[in-house]
């Protein structure tokens, strides 16, 4: 989204030479990740394969994957905490793969990070907590102060300032979790599952806070989840992984409205409701006599009329059968499923004619 | 108890040796072994700054002595003794003897207790960019402060046990005059008097280790 409202950088010169675009804040690069079994007769596991990404500076990119797809490894790989078995990795123009770990962790003092169970030391205040990485840069003692203050009234929590961890809320531990990773004024920012523990309510308010992050600060934000819906309230553009590869990259309407793959049409089916499952569709197939095909619903002015005349014009009977439609970054998406009847070849003409308007359609299989 | 007023001055020598020993011993021990236990936490595979070679042999060492009992630990090191205090025998021999074997309790008490601190912790530490001793100061200890405050108060007791087989080396101490002035005089006041003053000694210790700990739990 704010692309063109983030700082103008100045293409970065690499150490090697190589020069990275100013709009690309991370990139990886064929990166690959296996773990080498545990004990002596443990199999090495691939967590990664071959994963090309490029994340822009200011933008929201949610990662999105089922559990064990290599999410966290991916995150940890951006702010040096893990080295890739091969590959490279950029982050605002320093090369991470070519650092040692001195200089991986002055990167990280430059990325913020926020956990899924919070992370918080229950050995600090809420105020502590926000300083700990202030303490670590070295700033001093005043100016700190000064910081968490801001820090904290920025994600509301100024009047909790004393209080210990253990004394909030689930919302209010992530909060403190994001003022934390935001002390330092890190240009970019890394959720592991962020919203995982929290329930829907607060889910909203802290994805809410996220975008604020986003917008008023020009924090970039990689955002991983197993839950489309926290994509679709936050991230501009998705990366779907699947057993540790990148299967889509794309806008988030584009992957979610027309996923391309198995794996992110799972996602999309469970929450768009755009298809039948089998079991659905079997249930139809007994209620219904007629060819099932469904129709993706895009956003085209008149997407609707004109396929309503196109049955029309062709003599077939359309009954609207299963379906819905939603939004995704306030756009139309969704799925219709047609129970579609008419005279002989007049239903195959017309979905001919359909396809070569341009319309996204599936004949549900027999 | 006539006997016993007339060896007051025993008595209170008595229990200054036994303060000086266990006082010293807590401390020069509880400080090496905060070295050895940090040690063993980070170079443990898999750690802050895993080092195979370091963690086998800190672990081989604290596994070898530790079980040793502390008289013949006493004895068995009187060779290095006699090198870096230049005596083998008096209070002076038997603190640095308990101040070793003590440090070597302790540092399996920071290491297990270390151990159960929640590595996410760990993880927003190191994304922080915070170095691996740093972490361990600032983060490692603080969060098992709690537990780590019992844990010295259970080797402060133990010293303070320890401590009255002092006499078997002329060493001092409470332990020394409940036996010489005490049971091998059949003097039985003078012994339950002493052991009164043990049990207070370690009251103390004990309720003040509980004090802290639980300020540092905030419990
Ligand atoms: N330190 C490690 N040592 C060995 N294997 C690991 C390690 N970390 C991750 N893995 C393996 O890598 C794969 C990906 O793990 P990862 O934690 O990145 O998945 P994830 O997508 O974050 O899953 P989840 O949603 O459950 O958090 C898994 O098979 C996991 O077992
Ligand atoms: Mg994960």
């Amino acid at each position: 989204m704010s692309t063109e409202t983030g700082p103008v950088i100045e293409p970065a010169q690499m150490p090697d030479g190589v020069r990275v675009p100013g709009d690309v804040h991370v990139r990886l690069e064929h990166v690959e990740k296996t773990f080498p079994g545990r004990g002596r007769r443990g199999v090495p596991q691939t967590a990664l394969k071959d994963v090309d990404l490029e994340i822009r500076r200011g933008e929201v990119f949610g990662i999105i994957g089922y559990s064990g797809a290599g999410k966290s490894t991916l995150l940890r790989l951006i702010n040096g905490l893990e080295v890739p078995s091969s590959g490279r990795v950029l982050v605002g123009g320093h090369e991470l793969t070519a650092l040692g770990e001195r200089g991986r962790r002055e990167v990280r003092r430059d990325i913020g990070m926020v956990f899924q169970q919070f992370n918080l030391f229950r050995s600090r205040t809420v105020a502590g907590n926000v300083a700990y990485p202030l303490k670590v840069a070295g700033m001093g003692r005043d100016e700190r102060e000064r910081q968490v203050a801001r820090l904290l009234d920025f994600v509301g929590l100024l009047d909790r300032a004393h209080d210990h961890p253990e004394q909030l809320s689930g919302g209010q531990k992530q909060r403190v979790g994001i003022a934390r990773a935001l002390a330092t004024e890190p240009s970019l920012l890394l959720a592991d599952e962020a919203t995982s523990a929290l329930d829907p309510e607060t889910t909203g308010e802290v994805l809410a806070l996220l975008r604020r992050v986003n917008r008023d600060l020009g924090v970039t934000i990689v955002l991983i989840t197993h839950e489309l819906d926290v994509i679709r309230a936050v991230a501009d553009r998705v990366a779907v992984l699947d057993a540790g590869r990148v299967v889509e990259t794309g806008s988030v309407y584009d992957v979610f409205a027309r996923p391309r793959t198995e794996a992110a049409a799972r996602f999309t089916g469970t929450t768009l409701r755009d298809r039948p499952s089998p079991a659905t569709l079997a249930r139809l197939r007994a209620a219904h006599s007629g060819r099932l095909v469904t129709v993706r619903v895009r956003d085209r002015a008149g997407f609707q009329t004109r396929l309503a005349r196109t049955f029309l014009d062709h003599q077939v009977a359309a009954e609207i059968v299963f379906g819905g439609i939603s939004e995704l970054q306030e756009r139309p998406v969704g799925g219709l499923t047609f129970e579609l009847t008419g005279p002989d070849g007049a239903v195959d003409t017309a979905l001919a004619a359909l396809r070569a308007d341009g319309v996204d359609l599936i004949e549900e299989p027999e | 108890m006539h006997e016993f007023l007339t060896n007051l001055a025993v008595y209170r020598e008595a229990i200054r040796q036994t303060f000086y020993i266990v006082l010293i011993s807590v401390s020069v021990g509880g400080l090496l072994g905060l070295g050895l236990g940090l040690m063993l936490y980070a170079t443990r595979p898999g750690s802050l700054s895993a080092n195979r070679p370091v963690f086998v042999l800190v672990n081989l060492l604290v596994n070898v002595v530790r079980p040793i009992p502390f008289v013949i630990f006493l004895t068995a090191i009187q060779p290095i003794m006699l090198h870096t205090i230049g005596t083998t025998i008096g209070t002076n021999a038997v603190t640095f003897a308990l101040s070793l074997s003590a440090a070597f309790a302790v540092s399996r008490i920071i290491e297990q207790n270390l151990l159960t601190v929640d590595p996410g912790v760990i993880e927003a530490a190191r994304a922080a960019g915070a170095r691996p001793i740093s972490i361990l100061v600032t983060v490692l200890i603080p969060e098992a402060l709690g537990p780590i405050i019992l844990g010295y108060t259970f080797i402060f007791v133990a010293v303070v046990d320890m401590s009255a087989q002092a006499g078997l080396f002329g060493g001092g101490g409470l332990g020394d005059f409940a036996i010489t002035y005490g049971s091998q005089r059949y003097n039985w006041p003078i012994v339950y008097i002493t052991v009164a003053t043990i049990v207070v000694i370690v009251q103390a210790g004990q309720f003040l280790g509980n004090w802290l700990a639980r300020r540092a739990l905030r419990r």
